[in-house]
């Protein structure tokens, strides 16, 4: 009686442990989509305020890119965006305190509008940022339209300027071509090199070197992620420098070869154990048809255990779009385009590492890098589905 | 799900000792801690230092899980916003102030240039050290993360607010900038100028067009001549000032700022 009792106790702890963590991954999916899919939702502007110019001001739509090279000076005159052949203005917030004193200003800003309204219709050319809780019905300027974060420009752009003032821009796409350069790159170099040593480790090794052999492979997986990095910046980034006679080091190659290192576990291990489960019959028999070692390896225990070298590859890769300091730490992170391997690379993972630390929380930065999670969510599932298909029990032989 | 979060947070603060918390900036951390041993052992006080980040530590003295905020950069506005939105007066105090270092590879033969210079190599327009007097050798750019207050502060004052060229390389740290440009011929960078080593060649720089050039150091840096110089924050709420106050004296004590100036900051005043 008793006995049945427990048994019943221990299938239901079973099951809710199961589904505690079903749970929990569903509940952080959710919570990364909340935040990520606001992104998209989101105005160009800072949140809460509005570009403001001249009532008599021509221009009255600007795109974000516009705003954001109008602020960073890189057009004299407001033709440039379609205006008068006047020369542009710039008033930075912070600088209303050279034009006005703290008392017209105000302690807590309450005549911000006022002192606002009042240099806009006395400087004819300045385009300015104005917080919208300080617009009343007596503000003189012309708010400026500027569209919204569009999905267009968020994916096809290269500008990655998160906290510029005041328009921040969103493109990610250098980000994208990165994570996946730098990741192709690592599984290039790893996939030839990983499979050969599983194949010597389980083929051919003599099974006392193994004994010594697989361990240090698997302490491998063990040294923190930083610790790569570290030794990426100081011995393979000079390498590649000197090697390809390179101005900087810093590049998406470099981080292929940390990255390669830090997959060759997990690419070893699972082929190993593939190779391994290749029952002895069928290398017998292949041996005793007069088949050479070599030809035994490449036409019948390879074929065999094909999935299981699959699956390693594909989780190889997984683990190298996902890492995240040691990339950090020896891409150089320039948020630029990349056209060769030897080009500093930002990557995705490393955005956000990077970056969240110091983002004011619920910003459209913030919910930006959330999105950035989202995509590399996105990444990593079709990878992990794929795993799946590849590895799914075949009925056929 | 909001209030799940939140019900955490209060558990979590309930749990922790009553005492003063002090949250924020990486640079200040070091400051912060330093200080904090100090009172604690010299006032029997329970002082409790964490880092995290500026603008982390800005948005906990919003949600009030922190009694001060350390940052190495100004409140910006849209943080004294939400401050102002959530009905709460803040106070601002400068605990110390931080010089910042133009850095090059030893082997550059330019040795000054001039803030116009600068913001032309950082925006991307001059990309050739022979554009400033040097070899002709490109110029690599070394530069902090975008949410690093240090960042913020250089763009501000040397860049006058304009963006950095895209093709600029973000580090994760100062350590790593030392780094990189040690071992890179044509790089430039900024660090605060306690990381100063042997490794790297600080430049000199000019603000006045290049009428006077002046080298980073803590001697010009406290004189006052030297330009790239930023102070470092504490944030904290007025109603928290009795609770708080005795520590922040005791930092700007003479006791607290010899402290902050072994530890290669220059003191507040």
């Amino acid at each position: 009686m008793l006995k049945k009792y427990i048994e019943k106790a221990q299938i239901i702890i079973l099951a809710a442990s199961s589904m505690i963590t079903t749970i929990t991954i569903f509940l952080i999916v959710i919570f990364l989509f909340t935040y990520g899919l606001e992104f998209f939702s989101n105005s160009a502007v800072e949140k809460g305020f509005d570009i403001a110019v001249h009532s008599s001001n021509p221009v009255s739509k600007l795109s974000p890119t516009q705003v954001q090279q109008i602020f960073d000076q890189e057009f004299i005159s407001w033709n440039a965006v379609g205006g008068s052949n006047d020369s542009l203005e710039i008033l930075h917030m912070e600088d209303l305190a050279i034009h006005y004193t703290e008392e017209q200003i105000g302690l807590e800003f309450e005549h911000m509008g006022t002192c606002i309204s009042d240099y806009l219709s006395n400087h004819p050319n300045a385009i300015t940022i104005i917080p919208k809780a300080n617009i009343d019905p007596s503000f003189h300027g012309k708010i400026i339209q500027v569209s919204n974060l569009q999905l267009k420009d968020i994916f096809t752009t290269s500008k990655w300027f998160p906290t510029s003032k005041p328009v921040a821009l969103f493109g990610i796409l250098p980000m994208i071509l990165g994570t996946l350069l730098v990741s192709f790159g690592a599984i290039i170099l790893a996939l030839p090199l990983g499979i050969a040593t599983a194949i010597y480790m389980a083929e051919i090794m003599k099974p006392s070197w193994r004994k010594f052999i697989k361990p240090t492979i698997e302490l491998l997986a063990g040294i923190p992620s930083v610790v790569f990095g570290f030794f990426g910046l100081v011995v393979i980034v000079p390498i590649i420098k000197d090697v390809f006679q390179l101005e900087v080091g810093e590049t998406a190659l470099a981080g292929s070869v940390i990255l390669a290192i830090m997959a060759l576990p997990t690419i070893i291990t699972i082929t190993e154990d593939a190779l391994k489960n290749v029952p002895n019959a069928v290398r017998e028999a292949s041996l005793s048809l007069g088949a050479s070692k070599w030809q035994t390896i490449l036409h019948v225990v390879i074929p065999f255990a094909k999935n299981g070298i699959n699956t390693a590859t594909v989780l190889g890769i997984g683990r190298a779009i996902g890492e995240t300091m040691a990339v950090l730490m020896v891409t150089g992170n320039s948020a630029i385009i990349p056209h060769s391997f030897l080009q500093p690379v930002r990557t995705i993972p490393a955005t956000i590492a990077a970056e969240l630390g110091e983002v004011s929380f619920g910003g459209t930065h913030f919910q930006a890098l959330f999105a950035l999670g989202c995509i590399l969510f996105l990444f990593s599932m079709s990878i992990t589905l794929y795993v799946n298909y590849i590895s799914r029990p075949k009925h056929k032989i | 799900m909001k209030k799940i979060i939140l019900f955490f947070v209060i558990a979590i603060n309930l749990l922790q000792a009553q005492g003063i918390k002090i949250k924020g900036s990486d640079t200040v951390l070091a400051l912060s801690q330093e200080e904090a041993e100090a009172y604690n052992k010299k006032s029997k006080a329970n002082v409790s230092v964490t880092g995290g980040g500026t603008g982390v530590g800005l948005a906990a003295l919003v949600d009030g899980t922190t009694d001060i905020a350390a940052a190495s950069r100004r409140i910006k506005l849209e943080e004294k916003m939400k401050l102002q939105e959530a009905g709460k007066k803040f106070k601002e105090v400068v605990i110390a102030r931080d010089a910042l270092s133009v850095i090059v590879h030893p082997s550059n033969k330019v040795s000054q240039l001039t803030r116009e210079q600068l913001e032309g190599i950082f925006t991307g327009k001059i990309t050739n050290w022979k554009e400033v007097g040097g070899e002709d050798l490109k110029i690599v750019v070394y530069s902090r993360e975008t949410s690093s207050g240090t960042y913020e502060f250089f763009k501000e004052i040397v860049l006058l607010r304009k963006n950095f060229s895209s093709s600029v390389l973000a580090m994760p740290a100062t350590g790593a900038i030392v780094q990189s440009v040690s071992q890179t011929k044509g790089a430039i960078g900024y660090i605060g100028i306690a990381y100063l080593e042997k490794t790297i060649k600080p430049i000199k720089v000019s603000f006045n067009q290049g009428k006077t050039y002046v080298e980073p150091s803590v001697k010009t840096a406290k004189a006052g001549t030297y330009p790239i110089l930023r102070p470092l924050y504490y944030y904290y709420l007025a109603k928290d000032e009795s609770k708080v106050k005795p520590f922040i004296d005791f930092i700007l004590s003479a006791q607290g700022q010899a402290l902050a100036v072994q530890g290669g900051y220059i003191s507040a005043k």
